[in-house]
């Protein structure tokens, strides 16, 4: 069965076509966010998730700390000044100062919904974590409850747009019902997350950077994609990725002898070096057995995995992996140009991990705890503002035209194999010595047949129904990939989770943020990040 | 990844066919749902956690099937002890005292 869009006209159609002031793609904590604030503005809002709103992602199976932090000047810049040489001196303090603020109301406001924060003894509520299966339910049921319409089940495909190129809506299918599904929209949030390249990390095979193709297929710029190294400590063929827990542990070779500067902090490179070649084991005999209570208690998923392979893993060694999570837990993504998370592209707007992150974390990330803040802020804001631009849009006669390419639109030579197109994506970045130990020389190895990959498909014939959502995320993933990797390699120096082995040096001439985006063409430019000394954190 | 519905536990009210992100079940009129695509599980476990009769195990690694059967899982009343431990069964977790809590706070 052919896909239904390819007709000759350039005119969309499709089974379920529904009108909005907003939609939003994904249904995450940035998306969820965006719909209830867009929904809050008056607007119409349809909210599209590929998996199901609510267990989708990388937050619902986990549980993730937030940056929560009550509005005392001294405790504020603390807060803030522990991140600033961590990122590599690329977070803009003036985000920070925002996302603080609006993580503070959003957490507070997600207590008033009834979220149930246990309180620590003395009656003050533990505002600071957020449990992934109580947190996403809850903001479901507040999205429905806003007036949001969710298609669950529905990934979007391409992005519309009218005649002066601004975004006008999404198409996709139904997978469940072997359809397809339209929303022509006065604005358009990306809230699709990261890109971790289906390594299996906990809940992220759903986070293949399409949000980042569809954008980019309108013109829309990135930044900040070299940082996009993030590796996530696991057991050994598990998908539990919660690296924090491994600071209690001792590393050590098959043999049992202790891997010498091998850490989970500050020492995960080692454990990466060795992983290359042989087998690295763990044990968590730092911790006692008051410890072992509170860590059960605090991440049960964590032990999930070792209770039912049947390791005690205080008492027993365990072999342990590096899991690709890429952008996930990098920092890079859409490229964000005001204070309403507006992208490039007139009415489209990028928030959660789909956006970059180097405002509020600059070229690393230490966890969940920042994305968390800035997923429900970046949300709060792109759904803001985009319900109040789907608003003014309204009832205005708009020509929609399709705006996909490379999978969707047809061409000339044979459909894309969509597995072997994953796989050789994979073959690429999920090596260690390819992506998370760079260098010149292998960055430029591996993009010349990224390249030369992109050169083979970009004329393929449409994707059939059935292998489309599988197409496309082969075509974000390389799309991905290439950005990276030409940001990576544009990078002459080593800052926050970007290690160069040929540049292993901070360069500060280098403090800038890095753009890019094209598909045929990748290019690379430079934003300028706010001056060191025009910094006030200490205030 | 995915490997049991119990029999003598499902209802067939198909909750995990709408909440699996990566749609690896699919649904069978009057019947119980198969698994019919367990390659893209990817053993995110909220299946398990959503399942009100307790009747899904998933098993802990991505990599390769156990062959565990639904008696064995049982016998070692292993049904739905994910969703004890998150608390989605009521009692299942009792919060330590809050200078326990704090082990994890200065590490």
């Amino acid at each position: 069965m052919a896909f239904p869009y390819t007709v000759a006209t350039n005119v969309p159609t499709a089974s379920l076509e529904l009108d909005a002031d907003v939609l939003v793609i994904g249904g995450g904590p940035a998306g969820t966010w965006a719909a209830i604030a867009a929904a809050s503005k008056g607007a119409r809002v349809v909210l599209v998730d590929k998996g199901f709103c609510g267990s989708s992602g990388a937050t619902a199976p986990s549980g993730t700390g937030v940056w929560y932090v009550p509005p005392d000047p001294a405790r504020r810049a603390k807060a803030m000044n522990s991140r600033w040489d961590l990122g590599g001196r690329l977070a803009d303090p003036a985000w920070m100062r925002r996302v603080l603020d609006r993580t503070y109301d959003n957490v507070n406001q997600l207590a008033q919904w009834g979220y149930p924060f246990s309180d620590d003894g003395e009656g003050r509520s533990i505002r600071t974590s957020l449990d992934g299966p109580d947190y996403m339910r809850l903001m479901r049921k507040r999205t429905k409850s806003a007036g949001v319409k969710i298609l669950d089940h529905s990934p979007a495909l391409e992005l519309l747009r009218d005649e002066s190129g601004a975004v006008a809506g999404a198409a996709g299918i139904r997978r469940q019902r072997g359809d397809s599904w339209l929303v022509r929209a006065g604005a358009v949030v990306i809230a699709t997350g990261g890109c971790a390249f289906l390594s299996k990390a906990l809940g992220c095979n759903v986070l293949t950077g399409d949000g980042l193709l569809l954008a980019a297929e309108l013109g829309a710029e990135l930044s900040g994609m070299e940082f996009s190294t993030a590796y996530a400590m696991a057991l050994e063929g598990g998908s539990v990725t919660k690296t924090r827990f491994y600071d209690w542990a001792t590393f050590t070779f098959e043999d049992g002898s202790p891997i010498p500067g091998a850490a989970s902090k500050g020492g995960r490179s080692v454990i990466a070096r060795v992983l290359q070649s042989q087998r690295v084991f763990a044990q968590l005999d730092k911790a006692d057995a008051e410890t072992e209570q509170a860590m059960r208690y605090a991440q049960p998923n964590f032990f999930l995995p070792l209770d039912r392979v049947g390791i005690d893993p205080f008492k027993q060694r365990f072999p342990v992996t590096l899991l690709l999570e890429g952008t996930v837990r990098g920092t890079g993504g859409l490229r964000i140009v005001d204070h309403s998370c507006a992208t490039t592209v007139a009415g489209l707007y990028a928030a959660g991990d789909a956006a970059t992150r180097e405002l509020v974390c600059g070229a690393f990330t230490g966890g969940g705890s920042h994305n968390a803040a800035w997923a429900m802020s970046s949300g709060f804001w792109a759904g803001s503002a985009a319900g109040d631009h789907g608003r003014h849009l309204h009832g205005r006669a708009r020509k929609f035209a399709r705006a996909g390419g490379v999978g969707i639109v047809d061409g000339s030579s044979r459909a894309i194999d969509a597995a072997v197109l994953t796989r050789t994506v994979q073959d690429e970045v999920w090596p260690y010595d390819r992506n998370y130990l760079r260098s010149g020389e292998r960055l430029t190895d591996s993009l010349g047949r990224l390249d030369g990959l992109w050169s083979g498909i970009r004329t393929a014939q449409s994707a059939t129904i059935d292998e489309a959502q599988r197409t496309r995320e082969g075509v974000a993933m390389l799309a991905t990939a290439r950005w990276m990797y030409r940001s990576a390699l544009s990078r002459k120096e080593s800052r926050g989770m970007h290690k160069r082995e040929d540049f292993p040096q901070k360069d500060d001439s280098q403090l800038h943020y890095t753009t890019t985006g094209g598909l045929d063409e990748v290019w690379i430019g430079h934003e300028r990040a706010p001056s060191p000394e025009l910094e006030v954190l200490a205030a | 990844m995915i490997e049991v519905i119990s029999e003598d536990r499902c209802t067939g009210c198909n909750i995990c066919v709408n909440v699996c992100p990566t749609n690896v079940f699919d649904p069978v009129p009057g019947g119980i749902p198969t698994i019919t695509r367990q390659d893209d599980c990817q053993t995110c476990f909220m299946c398990e956690v959503y399942c009100p009769e307790d009747a899904l195990y998933v098993a802990p690694l991505t990599t390769a099937v156990t062959g565990v059967t639904s008696a064995e899982l049982e016998a070692k009343d292993i049904f739905g002890s994910y969703r004890k431990s998150i608390g989605w069964i009521r009692g299942g977790r009792p919060r330590p005292t809050p200078e326990i809590m704090k082990r994890l706070d200065h590490h």
